[in-house]
């Protein structure tokens, strides 16, 4: 689901309008995690309760691709976050660059995936086939969608920076848009060694 | 600063003033995002109500005369789903707090107006999906229990969804409360001076934004079950039905507090208003508001002291629910202090808090006998529990909702309600209501189980009284209906403060201009300074 | 069926504890109630304001810490006492009871199955000596149901894939009901069984005695067999539609299936009905009979077969041209 914070006409003072949207994001994050808690607190009664299973089932997962999307999303964190400092400093070519970068790096963090399952798929390994794969593809189909949805929330931001939007003043949605993203990545970051690299 | 009590011409309309389709579709104000939702509630409250009518229709007999059995399940879990997530959650946060949180703080609308607009049409988005899945109806219970739900042939997946995305409205509706109550309050409106309904809102929207996001992964993994063939609660597959009792329950039970701390905070405007007197306690109302939200989140297992929880999860539970009751306490012992002494006027707005004070405590006193483990092996999942959630979230939400739309309706159409004709929907009403539901006590007590669609003769007597009874209840709420239909178009006009009161709202006109305030109002003073002031420093 | 209902029929050892507790939180809760709702409506009496009476001038009392600390410590004490008491007298609903005879339950939709010690499994009836504790191992076949008695004031849900167990013990005679109380689908309120408690010989003579009674006349016996056995929760004999056809003239019928065949309803069909309830599934029909092999020996079912046979047009089969043969489905 999108996550546009709007600019309201509530606020006459820019600083209370910053300090909301910031505000927001978190709150935003927050009920993120609670909705990924679930899921967390799922894979651990499971894995308490089948613990030859995940060890069986976590070396049929394919670790060159994991390897290589954690090292994609931790660099697209870093482009956004310097795209960030740039606007900052009031650079409004390297933020369009660095977007369009951090886009497609969630774009071949996608498609890596799409093959890495299309993959496991022709090896039979399906949701269905067990608990350990059920939340596998669950888990990471999520966070998938949430890479997309990062992705589009970042085509709008690209097009409103292209219009010429955000300046040294003023870049509160690019902002909220890279704690987003930051906080995609940071999820991957747990879902990578819970599922590929623990035996 | 008090406004005058003078009476404003009609055709003054303030924020109605615009017409059209789009400048409501698409409004950004928070008054009429407020109205729409009002008006969407509460058509889904005659319709839930209605399923309830057809429930107790059939429950004349013991033995299927009007619906099959298949039916009488479809209709009581569509009684149950309608009226829990398109009324009684989003009613008093979505509706009354969008139209109120930024007039009692001092603003001139919520943190994120856009937000606040797409929250309505997601929520409206989602009642469709969910109407959609009355082409295979749910035959499930409310409650959706795997692994029936997995299994049954009804469109769960759809309505699965429908629910998801009525839940993220409530999510997006809180995060912008919660940021308003932050960030908008007026200049000299620390926390200690904020009306207690915005601490009740404020409470209910961090359990909102907390709690709600459980319930979507947990209606998300359902659907996955059906559709992707995944097991995490099914036994065939390695799952456990109990994990979902524990996810839908980690939601459902704090989901209670959102249906009630607003109506309480609507209580506690109204008493010290008609009272004329401060409230009594005001930061122990407050810190219980807080106390409520956390402890509501300790205590879910309490609905599954039978489902084979370990005994010692039992007893953890069990300790745990009785510690909720000692914040809610505090606020029925306030409420009533604040009485002490006080000037009162029973006009409607007062006569619906009072009642929901004595509805609330019923069904909060019989609370108890589901939270002791002895006792809930007795009389989990009968009648005894039907009656207990019914005095609560009917008795106690319903009529707080009932009296903040008494006790605002001058403010939001400009118009006075006729005093007489609610007290007369009011008689009916609380006469009905204690039929239909006090009957259920007993028929439970002697083990009537609930969602039976035939039962043993010998409940039959209660099943006819409580059945009258629920014909008595619809009489009065059909003559609430009629006084608020005919004074939106044929009632007194409304002065800016009909009551008196001294919150913010009071000092706008009725209805409020679109901008709310002229100026923004520099606060000096909490908004309970009724009566007689010994030293007068405006501190709580 | 016995009406032990009443407020005083508590038939099993913890069920007047239970009570007990339940009174005593009632007087707590009673007492709460008028103290509150009594001061409530005093109050309001009171201090009315009389209309026409200009606004009296009330004292500015904003809060009272004594009272705040008052009722928050006096209610804790007396809930965490229900507390303590409920804890108390569910640990002995919960504690198993040593030498208890075992009875396996087997719940599925739409009926009951106990397996008592000596093997035997009779449907929707439970069988007990009086003041001997019972435990009961309960597991279900499909979804959630729970056994509750409303008479010994228990209730324990029953998970498919696990066990779940009940202990009780019976303290008076006398026919006592059990509900399901899991909402379990369609048939969820006819799902009933009775327990039977007996005095100890008449229960060893129940034990021991023979089946069925020999003189009967195999139909009769047969109706007998149908009624106790849950078959009247699926289907009627009256030809009204349930859960599952109806067995009104169902003997010697064609039979549509759900494979888009026929099949005559003879004896054969009858009996693979019985014990295999999926192999030929009536078109319209769900697939959620359960099978009734070890519940119904041979003879029963040759006597369940007789009984529907008075239901039905009189005597012969009339094989239908556009049937099948059932010559080469017969096992």
């Amino acid at each position: 689901m999108e996550n546009r914070k709007g600019k309201a006409e509530a606020f006459a003072d820019p600083m209370v309008s910053y300090e909301s949207a910031k505000l927001g994001i978190w709150v935003f994050l927050m009920t993120e995690v609670l909705l990924f808690g679930g899921l967390f607190m799922t894979y651990t009664v499971f894995r308490i309760k089948y613990p030859e299973l995940f060890h069986q089932d976590h070396l049929k997962l394919n670790r060159t691709f994991g390897m290589v999307n954690t090292l994609v999303l931790i660099t697209s964190s870093l482009s956004v976050a310097v795209g960030i400092a740039g606007i900052r400093r009031g650079r409004q070519a390297l933020l369009k660059v660095c977007l369009v970068v951090t886009m497609l790096l969630g774009a071949t963090f996608l498609t890596i995936k799409y093959f890495e399952w299309s993959d496991d798929f022709a090896r039979g390994l399906y949701p269905r086939t067990d608990v350990f794969f059920s939340l596998y593809f669950v888990m990471v189909g999520l966070h998938g969608i949430h890479v997309f949805a990062g992705i589009c929330v970042m085509a709008v931001m690209l097009v409103m920076a292209q219009r010429g939007a955000f300046n040294k003043a003023y870049s509160t949605p690019v902002e909220i848009t890279g704690v987003y993203w930051h906080f995609v990545d940071l999820v991957w970051i747990y879902l990578f060694p819970m599922f590929y690299l623990i035996g | 600063m008090l406004a005058d009590a003078a009476a404003v011409t009609p055709a003054y309309k303030g924020y109605l003033e615009k017409k059209g389709f789009w400048s409501w579709a698409l409004t950004l104000d928070h008054k009429r995002i407020g109205v729409m939702y009002l008006l969407t509630t509460l058509l889904f409250f005659l319709v839930g109500g209605l399923f309830g009518l057809l429930i107790r229709l059939e429950l004349l007999k013991p033995v299927a005369w009007v619906f099959s059995p298949q039916t009488y399940n479809e209709l009581f879990t569509i009684h149950g789903t309608v009226l829990i997530f398109l009324f009684i959650i989003p009613a008093i946060p979505s509706g009354l707090g969008n139209f109120f949180i930024p007039i009692l703080i001092g603003a001139r609308d919520v943190a994120f107006p856009r937000l606040n607009i797409m929250s309505y049409w997601i929520f409206v988005f989602g009642i469709l999906v969910i109407l959609g899945s009355l082409a295979h109806p749910m035959d499930t219970g409310w409650t959706f229990y795997t692994p029936y739900s997995a299994r049954t042939d009804a469109a769960v997946t759809m309505l699965s969804l429908g629910v998801f995305m009525v839940g993220m409205s409530s999510i997006l509706t809180g995060l912008n409360f919660i940021v308003t109550v932050h960030k908008l309050r007026a200049p000299g409106m620390g926390w200690y001076r904020m009306p207690l309904f915005i601490w009740a809102l404020y409470a209910t929207s961090i359990i909102q934004v907390v709690a709600t996001p459980v319930i979507g992964m947990t209606f998300l993994l359902l659907a996955a079950e059906r559709v992707l063939g995944i097991g995490f609660f099914d036994p065939a597959k390695g799952g456990d039905p109990i994990l979902f009792q524990h996810f839908f329950w980690f939601y459902s039970h704090p989901v209670v507090y959102v249906m009630i701390l607003p109506a309480m905070g609507i209580i506690t405007e109204i008493i010290p208003t008609f009272s004329k007197k401060p409230i009594f306690g005001y930061k122990a109302i407050a810190y219980s508001s807080l106390a409520l939200a956390f402890a509501g989140f300790l205590v879910w297992g309490h609905h599954m002291f039978t489902a084979g929880m370990s005994v010692v999860a039992d007893i953890l539970f069990s300790v745990l629910t009785f510690s909720v009751a000692i914040p809610t306490g505090v606020k029925v012992f306030n409420w009533i202090a604040t009485l002490y002494k006080g000037s009162i006027s029973l006009d409607s707005p007062m006569i619906y808090a009072l009642t929901f004070i004595f509805l609330f405590v019923i069904g909060g006193l019989t609370g108890m006998f589901l939270g002791s483990l002895a006792t809930d092996v007795e009389v989990h999942n009968t009648y005894f529990l039907v009656a207990h959630f019914h005095y609560t979230m009917m008795g106690g939400t319903v009529m707080g909702f009932f009296a903040g739309l008494h006790y605002w309706f001058p403010k939001m159409t400009g118009r006075m309600l006729d005093e007489r004709l609610a007290k007369v929907a009011w008689a009916i009403i609380l006469v009905g209501f204690n039929i239909t539901f006090f009957t259920m006590f007993i028929a439970g007590y002697r083990g009537m189980p609930r969602r039976f669609a035939e039962y043993l003769p010998m409940y039959q007597p209660e099943n006819v009284v409580s059945s009258i009874g629920a014909v008595i209840l619809t009489a009065g709420i059909a003559v609430m209906f009629y006084n608020f239909v005919r004074s939106l178009f044929k009632g007194d006009p409304a002065p800016a403060n009909p009551w008196g009161g001294r919150t913010l709202e009071w000092q706008v006109a009725s209805p409020p201009p679109e901008h709310n305030f002229d100026t923004i109002p520099t606060i000096t003073e909490w908004p309970y300074g009724y009566g007689k002031r010994a030293g007068g420093d405006g501190k709580p | 069926m016995n009406n032990a209902f009443n407020m005083t029929g508590a038939a099993s050892q913890t069920a007047g504890q239970i009570d007990n507790v339940f009174i005593f939180i009632l007087s707590i809760g009673i007492f709460f109630f008028l103290v509150t709702q009594g001061a409530l409506i005093y109050f309001v009496i009171r201090y009315k304001k009389r209309k026409g009476d200009p606004d009296r001038e009330t004292p500015y009392i904003t809060e009272s810490r004594t009272l705040e600390r008052i009722w928050i410590i006096v209610p804790s004490i007396l809930v965490l006492a229900i507390f303590y008491y409920g804890y108390v007298v569910f640990m002995k609903v919960k504690t198993p009871i040593q030498g208890a005879s075992e009875v396996n339950v087997v719940a599925s939709q739409w009926l009951w199955k106990f397996r008592y010690p000596d093997g035997r499994v009779v449907v929707n009836e439970l069988r007990v000596p009086l003041g001997k504790p019972v435990q009961l191992t309960m597991t279900s076949t499909d979804v959630i149901h729970s056994f509750y008695v409303p008479d010994y004031r228990v209730n324990q849900d029953i998970l498919p894939g696990r066990y779940t167990y009940l202990w009780f013990t019976p303290d008076k005679t006398g026919e006592f009901v059990v509900f399901c109380n899991q909402y379990c689908g369609v048939g969820h309120s006819e799902m009933l069984a009775k327990i039977i408690v007996m005095p100890q010989a008449d229960y060893d003579r129940w034990l021991t005695g023979a089946p069925a009674a020999g003189g009967a006349p195999l139909a009769g016996r047969g109706e007998q067999l149908v009624k106790n056995s849950g078959c009247l929760a699926c289907h009627s004999t009256d030809g009204t539609l349930k859960v599952g056809p109806t067995l009104k003239g169902l003997y010697g019928s064609s039979v549509a299936l759900a494979d888009g065949s026929a099949v005559l309803a003879d004896d054969n069909y009858m009996k693979e009905s019985l014990y295999e309830p999926g192999a030929k599934v009536v078109k319209g029909f769900p697939n959620v009979m359960p099978t009734f092999k070890g519940v119904l020996t041979d003879d029963d079912v040759t006597a369940v077969i007789a009984y529907i046979k008075t239901l039905g047009p009189a005597g012969h089969m009339e094989p239908d041209e556009k049937a099948e043969t059932n010559a080469g489905t017969h096992r």
